[in-house]
């Protein structure tokens, strides 16, 4: 008896609870309509839990808003109309991929900034490079006569 | 630029940076301003918890007002409910709104725990709250007398919350309002 609980014990390690994660399904009346409804739910984001997007949480916020997803693509609605519709309720922040628009300009244009200024500083400092690599520093008339007396006197003593 | 000025490049760097970091410790990364500040109360027409009645944007109008969204699964509801029963007694108007929840349970729950509410709007189907952008209960709405939306705070009203931010809001709009009705 004692080897069949001893069983059931170690196979009860084993059991999982990630099992009963259940997310729904919903049925679409055509195979495009489940691809947008696939690619919106992975841009859009749960305002409860922010790091997630619709599609990987459980909240129940984000529960509704697939539903409310699934609703207004079955209605003939556009990708831009649902968009509207979500950030008129939730800001611009539900957005995973932000529209250019406001406050999201920075976000949209920081990186080609930052690139160009990057670039500007690159050009500069070859520039000066080059520059310095022209002009080999030349002795002045006392400073060849100081090297010459060097390096006569070097000749003198060997 | 002199060589001796170059040398203080890295220093102003870091201060930028400090400064911008610094910054970061006091901002809450999950404080999201609501949508709808500044924004008149979306459109509704929802049942009045344990009353016939039906209650629309309008009948939340006419004198600055807090809109408590609750639920009685929501436990930090229950931690809230007693200091908006604290407010409700000092003649703070707050109305609720029932984010879907069950009649029953929400009528229960005022008649063990008290009303502080104007009155419930019930929201069975949370289509008002969507219409708020509401991510989670509790969350409270200031609205002005024109219906606007002032200010919304998500998570529990307690003593500190109330004191320094809220407060004073709720002053500042309610002097706008008797300055207009000494006018009228």
């Amino acid at each position: 008896m004692i080897p069949v609980i001893r069983v059931f014990l170690l196979l009860l390690l084993f059991y999982s609870g990630t099992s009963q994660a259940v997310i729904e399904t919903y049925e679409f009346s055509s195979g495009e309509l489940e691809v947008r409804y696939r690619q919106m739910s992975q841009e859009l984001r749960c305002p409860k839990c922010q790091n997630q997007n619709i599609a990987d949480s459980n909240a129940p916020i984000a529960q509704d808003l697939r539903k409310l997803l699934h609703e207004q693509l079955e209605a003939g609605a556009t990708d831009a109309q649902i968009q509207q519709f979500m950030v008129s309720r939730y800001g611009e922040f539900v957005l995973y991929r932000p529209r250019f628009s406001g406050a999201t300009r920075i976000l949209w244009l920081a990186p080609i900034l930052l690139l160009l200024c990057a670039g500007v500083v690159v050009f500069m400092s070859l520039r000066r490079r080059d520059n310095s690599a022209l002009e080999p520093d030349k002795l002045s008339e006392q400073e060849q006569q100081r090297l010459r007396e060097l390096l006569d006197e070097n000749e003198d003593r060997s | 630029m002199g060589g001796r000025a170059k040398l203080f490049i890295p220093l102003f760097l870091f201060v930028g940076l400090a400064l911008f970091l610094f910054r970061g410790l006091s901002l809450d990364p999950n404080a999201m301003p609501s949508a709808l500040i500044d924004h008149p109360m979306p459109e509704f027409s929802l049942p009045m918890l344990g009353s016939a009645q039906t209650l629309t944007q309008d009948t939340i109008k006419g004198k600055v007002a807090f809109l408590n969204v609750w639920a009685t699964w929501c436990y930090s509801c229950r931690v809230e409910h007693p200091y908006l029963q604290y407010l409700a007694d000092e003649g703070v108007p707050i109305y609720g709104v029932n984010y879907k929840d069950e009649d029953a349970a929400a009528l229960e729950w005022l008649k063990n725990l008290g009303d502080p509410y104007r009155a419930n709007i019930v929201d069975r189907e949370g289509t008002l709250g969507l219409d708020l952008g509401v991510y989670g209960a509790p969350e409270t709405y200031l609205v002005d007398r024109d219906g606007i939306i002032r200010y919304r705070h998500v998570g529990i009203v307690d003593e500190r919350v109330w004191s320094t931010i809220l407060q004073p809001l709720y002053l500042e709009l309610s002097a706008l309002d008797t300055n207009a009705g000494a006018t009228n």
